[in-house]
């Protein structure tokens, strides 16, 4: 699918018709991506070998791993290695991943993750739609922490999206996930790609400071330490340990209350740097609908069904799931009289609407369970039922 | 001078290693008369011997005892989650061709919660040196049985002694494809830092098994509850034939202990050969 | 203590025709950290010179550091380096001492 682009090409500028999964490997290659490190898992699959036939050529290096074990610490190696570093999977890869993605939380390592919801529990419909990772996504790994987690609603979001993943997890030093669907990543439509020099691409902050005066998790204001990486003199201590600012061990409460407030607080600081929404028709609403990915279409399908019907109906669309956007639901919650949630799953935005809307207004789920999407019209009978 | 204090010992407050360590690390937490200390004297000096750059030098191990090794070395050191020091320590290593990574942790962390990432590695003949030191018991949490108990081995999970086979870590090696792969016990101190030494200075995936001596949580419950008595048994025990066949150097309850240079091939591609291999291929095909 | 520094060694037996007192041999110093020490004893038990020995002192965490057997110079030791080594807590080594001024002897 891509277009030749002599000067850059990890950029495939240039129109596409194509799927998520693909948008998701260019937009990574464009972020400079130049390690994939996965292993074969439906409905994901498709970005590993889209990522197997690039990254050769941009001199990247792409390893099909064991299992994802393997992928998730073969990317935080990778990472440590100074280069931008992926992999992509579906839920049960997912759930093998969590205790390195807990690794990379601690150690503060920029990778990005692809989670291509299938339904579950367990292997449940490899080749069907779920939204039931998005409390994994959040809570997936044991201990306290705050992550960023985003949601593309269509194949273009793909691109934008996997490449706004790198530049946070660069910006912030953590593993930030893509939580696609199966639907998004096997849908094909428009995608364009612009040139290189019209993207934002950030990297991960450098020391400044000679090696020998150097605290690698010594953080300024923005609560971000810069990250010396392997092999440049700095002699880099990293531990999934509780560490002082040297890296050093240091299993005292002290320590562990500084170390684990920080990397919980430059997320929680910094919420609104990272938030990303789209409102629709929302400024006169009386009923909200608040949806994400494959849902928020069919969502949006249906705020248009009932405008022309004269209900003030208007969409919230989380891009950003993780962090939870609050302060906005809370504001919602004032304005509208009933809040309607459709997911994939069995109420799991549902519930985190219900906590923010402090009970305030009315909060219904429209739950399917997976394997199928909400149509329009199902979402519009919620709409219309008083 | 008094005659007496002539006789002593040199009093001294710093050991010429001392700049390669962590400052301010040491004492390090290993029990008295564990071996781990000698091993990480010994990369240390296998690393000066070896010449290799100090920047281009990484440390990675998982979890255990052995794997606080990467915390007291002043290489860049990684302490991963507990089996998974390899898959990262191939990441780190496939970034930069030049790298020299260096995976060090216990047999607990390598081949039963990592065992399958071991095999794999070898397979793929990643460019890592992959130390495993190998103490027959999961020390740090107590001293529960292990993937290398051998069979009689008393320990708090095998109370009434170890029933399951335990694993030929040489052999287990060489038949995954490694291309490099000795035993030496933490006695041979010497011709372990030529071991070191010689797997470091080669590419692909490299292997050397350490029996270390675990006196607080294997020797006591085995009649060797000192770390001497252990190091005496390794001594009597012990035998050296390079290029054994590796079929052979089981180690069961009272058995020789076969150590020396098993395996050592020459020219086989590595990963690193493979991936650069692919980059070539891609670019001619101009897919 | 430098003494030792002008003393030949006694081991191993050089060729006659070797004129010794053209050369001046000098013996390592063995250096203790014994703060460090978990008495192990592998240094005293794998020296092969033997000797060194378990000293009566105990260390601030309780522990009996090594000692030169009464008797014993540095001149005994083989500089085989194997108890630096051997030793878990970088403890003790083996150096040639830094040449000070006015120690040469006539050459």
């Amino acid at each position: 699918m891509s277009k030749k682009n002599e000067d850059s090409p990890e950029v495939a500028t240039g129109q596409h018709y194509t799927t998520g999964n693909h948008a998701a490997a260019e937009g990574s290659l464009a972020a400079g991506c130049k390690f994939f490190g996965g292993y074969p898992i439906t409905p994901s699959s498709e970005i590993a070998e889209h990522m197997a036939l690039r990254l050769p050529k941009i001199n990247g290096n792409f390893v099909q791993f064991e299992d994802e074990i393997a992928s998730i610490a073969g990317i935080l190696g990778a990472s440590w290695g100074g280069v931008k570093s992926m992999t992509a999977t579906s839920g049960p890869g997912y759930s093998l991943m969590v205790e390195n993605i807990g690794l990379g939380l601690m150690t503060e390592t920029p990778c990005v993750i692809v989670n291509v919801q299938r339904g579950g529990p367990s292997t449940g419909l490899p080749t069907l739609i779920g939204q039931q990772d998005v409390m994994q996504a959040r809570w997936g790994s044991h201990g306290d922490y705050e992550t960023i987690a985003i949601s593309p609603s269509n194949v273009q979001e793909c691109f934008d999206l996997a490449l706004e993943c790198f530049n946070l997890s660069e910006q912030y030093r953590l593993p930030v996930t893509l939580l696609m669907d199966e639907v998004i990543g096997h849908m094909s439509e428009r995608l364009v790609i612009p040139p290189k020099e019209e993207l934002t691409i950030i990297s991960r902050k450098k020391p400044t400071d000679p090696p020998d005066k150097h605290l690698p998790y010594k953080a300024d204001d923005s609560l971000v330490p810069p990250m010396a990486t392997a092999g440049e003199g700095y002699r880099v201590m990293v531990t999934g340990l509780t560490h002082d600012e040297r890296g050093y061990p240091d299993l005292t409460p002290e320590a562990q209350d500084k170390a684990v407030r920080r990397i919980n607080d430059k997320i929680r600081l910094n919420k609104d740097k990272i938030i990303k929404l789209e409102e629709y028709m929302l400024d006169d609403a009386k009923t909200a609908i608040v949806s994400f990915g494959t849902s928020a279409r069919a969502a949006k399908g249906a705020v248009n069904r009932a405008r022309k019907k004269g209900i003030k109906v208007g969409l919230l669309r989380l891009i950003t799931l993780w962090p939870f956007p609050d302060e906005k639901i809370d504001q919602l919650a004032d304005q509208v009289d009933r809040i309607i949630i459709p997911e994939i799953n069995y109420g799991q935005v549902t519930r985190e609407v219900e906590r923010a809307a402090h009970g305030k207004t009315e909060v219904k789920g429209d739950f399917r369970l997976g394997g199928a999407i909400h149509t329009p019209q199902e979402i519009l009978k919620e709409i219309e039922r008083n | 001078m008094s005659e007496e204090e002539e006789f002593q010992l040199i009093e001294s407050d710093v050991h010429p290693l001392d700049g390669y360590l962590r400052e301010g690390r040491i004492p390090h937490i290993f029990c008295p008369a564990c071996s781990l200390g000698s091993v990480m004297n010994i990369i240390v000096e296998a690393i000066k011997e070896a010449k290799l750059e100090n920047k281009k030098v990484s440390v990675v191990s998982g979890i255990g005892c052995t794997g606080r090794i990467s915390g007291y070395l002043n290489y860049d050191s990684f302490h991963t989650t507990h089996g998974r020091a390899i898959p990262f320590a191939i990441g780190l290593g496939v970034t930069d061709p030049e790298r020299k990574v260096i995976v060090i942790s216990g047999d607990g962390d390598l081949f039963a919660i990592g065992g399958n990432h071991f095999i794999h590695a070898a397979r793929r003949n990643a460019d890592i040196t992959v130390i495993c030191v190998n103490n027959f018991n999961y020390g740090m949490t107590g001293g529960q049985v292990g993937p290398t108990s051998y069979k009689g081995q008393y320990q708090s999970t095998a109370p009434y002694g170890a029933v399951e086979e335990p694993f030929n870590l040489p052999d287990l090696a060489a038949s995954c494809g490694a291309v490099y792969v000795a035993r030496w016990s933490a006695l041979d101190v010497r011709r372990m830092k030529d071991s070191f030494t010689e797997a470091l200075l080669k590419k692909g995936f490299t292997f050397v098994e350490v029996l270390g001596s675990c006196p607080t949580t294997f020797g006591r419950r085995n009649q060797l509850a000192e770390g001497k008595k252990i190091l005496e048994y390794f001594h009597e025990k012990s035998e050296i034939q390079h290029g054994a066949d590796t079929k052979t150097v089981g180690i069961s309850k009272d058995s020789k202990i076969i150590v020396g240079k098993f395996i050592d091939i020459e020219d086989k591609p590595t990963l690193t050969d493979n991936l650069m291999a692919v980059q070539r291929m891609s670019k001619a095909k101009g897919k | 203590m430098n003494t030792s520094l002008d003393r030949r060694r006694k081991k191993p037996e050089w060729p006659a025709f070797i004129d010794l007192s053209k050369y001046k041999i000098k013996a390592h110093h063995v250096h203790i950290i014994k703060e460090r020490c978990k008495e192990c004893e592998w240094c005293i038990i794998y020296c092969p010179e033997e000797i060194l020995e378990k000293s009566d002192k105990i260390n601030v965490k309780g522990y009996h550091p090594p000692q030169l057997i009464e008797g014993k110079t540095f001149d005994d030791c083989a500089e085989c380096h194997f108890c630096e080594l051997i030793c878990p807590e970088f403890a003790i080594y083996v150096e040639v001492p830094e040449e000070e001024e006015g120690s040469e002897n006539n050459e």
